[in-house]
């Protein structure tokens, strides 16, 4: 740091503007592409891990997002974080556009991120307490004060802190490492916390303990989660809305239950009944996906899941399907077959549905 | 269930904190042929270091009549050279010049290296071609022809020797430092650390060297085990110190013709450059397995 | 595949364009003026311009090296200051003496080198593991000049079996297969031996332990495989790597010969590049690094082909 600053004790939280009915986070058109070497003398290709999604994050709300790996949830977690740059797309933090009205330093007080490798992502030369100071110190905080916070925090994710403060990663559990990781990221005060596969690599038993962590600690922080995950049933579990994506596009979103009851798009049909369900009245009848994902530096043309799509027709090879509302609530699916009028065989008929559906947010 | 009851069944872990480097050390201290090793190094350093009090015969003054007693011979423990010189006191002054021609290009090469590893590694893109292609140059080089090439050109003396085996390990030393700087680059702790806002230089000191630095350090100490080799080496061809300077390369050099006469006594030196490579060599897999702790 | 090979192919080129500069800059990184080298103690001022043109040290440095470069091209590195003969004709005939000397280090070091690192990584910390990694160790750590030193002081001086310097009769002119040429091979090739054969010995003790240790082995054995067989399949496993790291090792008996053939007075490139040195011989110095270079450069270029052609895991397109 240049700039000398005096060490504070506190850090405050990133102040809350617009209020309850501004979204924490809106993401427009963001967009990935990564450049991948052609073949010799070939046209240079890329990968378009992440292709115009757009979607919001209500105060206080856990939104979830599942795909298959590769889909390009990670990569959209790193974006929202700008770990990386982005090709397009606009991230506004609490109605302020971040790099114009909200500085990217103030942006990581308020939006902190928990990694899928509990192990790697804690420096193995570091202490846990240092670990966890380590971002209050950068932001200005004096080293005792952090060093308290940190201490406070490890209480507050389940561990003491006079038996964990000194020990380093490698001297303690997978869970145990996640539950420093989820204080790290707290320790900053964040407003939202981005959960990329957190829960992903532990055992059953400590994944659930975890989780229960994530929803007290919500409560008592009042956060907002993004939570990414392969795992459709902690989804549901956590989720209030959910966003589903296929080779970097969003397919569907809306309430968890809705798009769980009533998923429209068929490729979110055959993600869930590929889901092990053990309650027999449950399980879907639509055949489960077949095929691996096409490969994301050559996406078909179109709706990319029609090469997969039992239901395909000439139509979906065409022009790509834009995300459609489907009941007003919020349910929306980029499918033809869902889209009143498209023209596909199997979409209902084209009137307004839901004029007079009351909107909320 | 809250927070705060689970309290209860995070166990602790057991045994004392203990952090990596303490574990390190105690696995190399508990290392029987580290342990050997380092004594043997420390034995040789402190009595080149203190050469002069150790009431040693003077190692530039011979005498005609004198020349090449063998091992054994009252007054000469270890013989005299082929100019009557005491070779006690020639191999242990001579350790002063040969340690430092053969660590002190190391060293630098550590310093030059590291700093172009980190910057390539931690920079990454065009930086990182620019440097790693033109390191590539010096690869295209066997070792022991570069450091004679470059030797060679500019002449027989000391500071030259040592700049020849700085040009060639640095290129190694950078190699690995950059391999070794990408792959933590790439770990999420380093992600997480920019996640919370940190710049380039606090993370470089806070979590990049820490973790860098070691396996660094322990492949430069395998390179003083042939960067000895090579020093001796161009002293030998008489490429590095000059006669009368006592130091083992050229005393090998020196003694070659006695081999005739006095065979063993012609050998000596060379067991002391041996000695000292094959303990940092030793010493540098001792270390390496030791900082080898998954769990 | 092929794209990789002409990739690695056409990456050759700023490499050996790289070496040749560096060769080249060799005889101006040399204190003093480059003509002193070439010019007679008590020249004139008129000869010393005269040579200067003629040598073409006057025009600018980039200037120098195309030229020189140009010529290098055609066959043509200069003549050598001391006998006046052409610098490549002098080098090939000592790259054919060290050629001999490598190869026969490479059979022995390669051999023993296999069977001990074999063994090694076979019978993993068990006592023949431990005095396979010792001689290793002890082979990568000996100063090889003083090897051979102690070599002929052994075999020559106190036994007189073998001779301790020299390529045999009529010199290196005329070179035969016979023992009373090649007992003159045998202390030089061992003594270049001890480098890669401890090289070889740890590098294939830690791919025959990296495989043994994986669960197709396992497999394998479940499967009632017999031991011979498993044998078979670590070899093939082993084998790319392996193969890679002995081709490397070629490369520095060729291009790091010259203390081992100033030990022995063997008249391969090594000898020559150190009585280049001494008689302040530039172009036959910067000829000889050139050569040798290239050797190296082409021999990596090969090996690379080769590992990439028989490793079945190394897709590069």
């Amino acid at each position: 740091m240049s700039e000398i600053i005096e060490p504070i004790d506190k850090l405050e939280p990133i102040e809350d503007i617009g209020g309850v009915a501004q979204p924490l986070l809106r993401v427009d058109g963001l967009t990935k592409h990564f450049p991948v070497r052609g073949a010799w003398f070939g046209a240079a290709k890329t990968v378009r891990a992440v292709d115009d999604v757009s979607f919001s994050i209500a105060k206080g709300e856990t939104v979830g997002i599942v795909g298959e790996s590769g889909c390009g949830k990670s990569t959209t977690a790193r974006l929202l974080m700008h770990l990386m740059p982005r090709n397009a797309g606009d991230i506004i933090y609490d109605g302020r556009q971040v790099g114009r009205e909200l500085s990217l330093r103030e942006l990581r007080r308020g939006m902190q991120m928990v990694f899928q490798d509990s192990y790697a992502s804690l420096n193995p030369r570091l202490t846990i307490e240092e670990s966890i100071a380590f971002g209050p110190k950068v932001h200005g905080m004096a080293d005792a004060a952090s060093r308290h916070l940190a201490r406070e925090l490890l209480g507050k994710v389940g561990l003491r802190p006079e038996n964990f403060a000194n020990r380093y990663p490698h001297e303690i559990s997978g869970g145990q490492r996640q539950r420093v990781n989820i204080a790290r990221a707290l320790a900053l005060s964040p407003r939202l916390v981005i959960l990329d596969e957190a829960v992903s690599a532990l055992d059953k038993s400590v994944e659930a303990q975890v989780l229960n962590l994530l929803v007290d600690l919500k409560r008592e922080f009042g956060l907002t989660y993004l939570f990414i995950s392969h795992d459709l049933n902690v989804v549901r579990y956590i989720s209030d809305r959910v966003l589903v994506m296929y080779l970097g596009e969003v397919v569907e979103l809306g309430p968890v239950d809705s798009v769980w009851d009533q998923p429209a798009h068929p490729y979110t049909q055959a993600l869930l009944a590929a889901m092990p369900s053990s309650d027999p009245d449950n399980r879907t009848q639509v055949p489960p996906i077949s095929g691996d994902p096409p490969n994301p530096i050559d996406p078909p043309a179109g709706c990319r899941f029609h090469t997969r799509c039992p239901f395909a027709e000439p139509l979906c090879g065409g022009a790509t399907p834009k995300l459609t509302e489907l009941d007003g609530l919020g349910h929306q699916a980029a499918c033809y077959m869902a889209i009143p009028g498209s023209g596909h065989s199997r979409a209902p008929a084209a009137r307004d549905l839901h004029s007079e559906a009351p909107a909320l947010s | 269930m809250s927070a705060i009851t689970e309290l209860a069944l995070q166990a602790a872990p057991a045994g004392p904190a203990r952090g990596y480097w303490a574990t390190v050390g105690r696995r190399v201290v508990r290392d029987k042929v580290s342990i050997a090793c380092a004594v043997i190094l420390l034995a040789i350093f402190l009595s080149a270091l203190l050469a002069p009090w150790l009431g040693l015969a003077d190692p530039y003054h011979g005498s005609m009549i004198r020349r090449l007693k063998p091992i054994g011979t009252t007054n000469y423990p270890l013989g005299t050279d082929e100019l009557g010189r005491d070779m006690l006191a020639r191999l242990i002054y001579g350790g002063r010049l040969s340690l430092l021609i053969g660590i002190l290009p190391v060293i630098l090469a550590f310093m030059i290296g590291t700093s172009l590893g980190l910057i390539a590694g931690y920079v990454g893109g065009k930086v990182n071609t620019a440097i790693m292609r033109t390191i590539d140059v010096f690869y295209a080089f066997p070792s022991v022809l570069l450091a004679i090439a470059i030797s060679g050109a500019l002449g027989a003396g000391i500071t030259n020797s040592i700049v020849s085996l700085t040009v060639v390990f640095m290129p190694q030393i950078t190699r690995v430092a950059e391999s070794v700087t990408t792959g933590v680059r790439n770990m999420d702790f380093v992600e997480a650390a920019r996640a919370s806002g940190a710049d380039a230089f606090t993370i470089m000191r806070v979590h990049m060297l820490g973790n860098v630095l070691g396996p660094i350090f322990v492949y430069a100490t395998g390179l003083i085990s042939v960067s000895m080799i090579l020093a001796a080496g161009l002293s030998f061809l008489g490429l590095g110190t000059k006669p009368p300077e006592p130091e083992w390369g050229l005393m090998l050099n020196t003694l070659r013709t006695a081999i005739y006469v006095n065979p063993w006594v012609a050998a000596l030196p060379g067991a002391m450059i041996f000695a000292v490579s094959i303990c940092f060599n030793l010493l540098s897999d001792g270390m390496r397995s030791a900082m080898d702790i998954r769990n | 595949m092929f794209t990789y090979i002409v990739r690695r192919i056409v990456y050759v080129i700023p490499i050996v364009i790289s070496v040749a500069l560096v060769c080249f800059m060799l005889v101006h990184i040399t204190p003093g003026d480059p003509l002193v080298a070439i010019l007679p103690a008590d020249a004139s001022q008129e000869l010393a311009a005269q040579l200067r043109t003629a040598y073409g040290f006057d025009r600018p440095l980039p200037v120098q090296f195309g030229l020189w470069l140009w010529k290098a091209v055609h066959g043509d590195l200069g003549h050598s200051i001391a006998t006046g003969r052409p610098v490549l004709t002098e080098v090939m005939r000592a790259v054919g003496n060290t050629v001999t000397l490598a190869i026969a280090a490479a059979i022995i070091g390669f051999s023993f080198g296999l069977l001990f690192g074999l063994l090694a990584g076979y019978f993993r910390d068990t006592w023949i593991d431990k005095v396979a990694t010792s001689i290793a160790i002890a082979g990568v750590s000996v100063p090889h000049y003083w090897l051979g030193m102690v070599l002929v002081i052994i075999f020559s001086v106190q036994l007189s079996w073998l001779p301790a310097v020299g390529a045999g009769p009529g010199g290196s002119g005329q070179w035969g297969w016979d023992w009373e040429h090649m007992k003159y091979l045998v202390l030089p090739a061992i003594t270049t031996s001890v480098i890669p054969m401890g090289i070889v010995t740890r590098t294939v003790r830690a791919l025959t332990g990296d495989i043994l240790s994986q669960d197709f082995v396992e497999a394998l054995r479940a499967k009632g495989l017999r031991e011979t067989h498993v044998f078979r399949h670590v070899i093939k496993n082993a084998a790319p790597t392996a193969m890679a790291v002995m081709g490397l090792q070629l490369g520095y008996m060729l291009g790091g010969s010259i203390l081992i053939e100033t030990v022995f007075s063997w008249p391969g490139s090594g000898l020559l590049l150190n009585s280049a040195i001494f008689q302040r011989d530039l172009p036959l110095l910067q000829g000889t690094i050139l050569v040798l270079a290239l050797f190296f450069v082409f021999l990596n270029l090969v090996v690379d082909i080769a590992q990439a052609s028989i490793d079945p895991r190394i897709k590069r397109g």
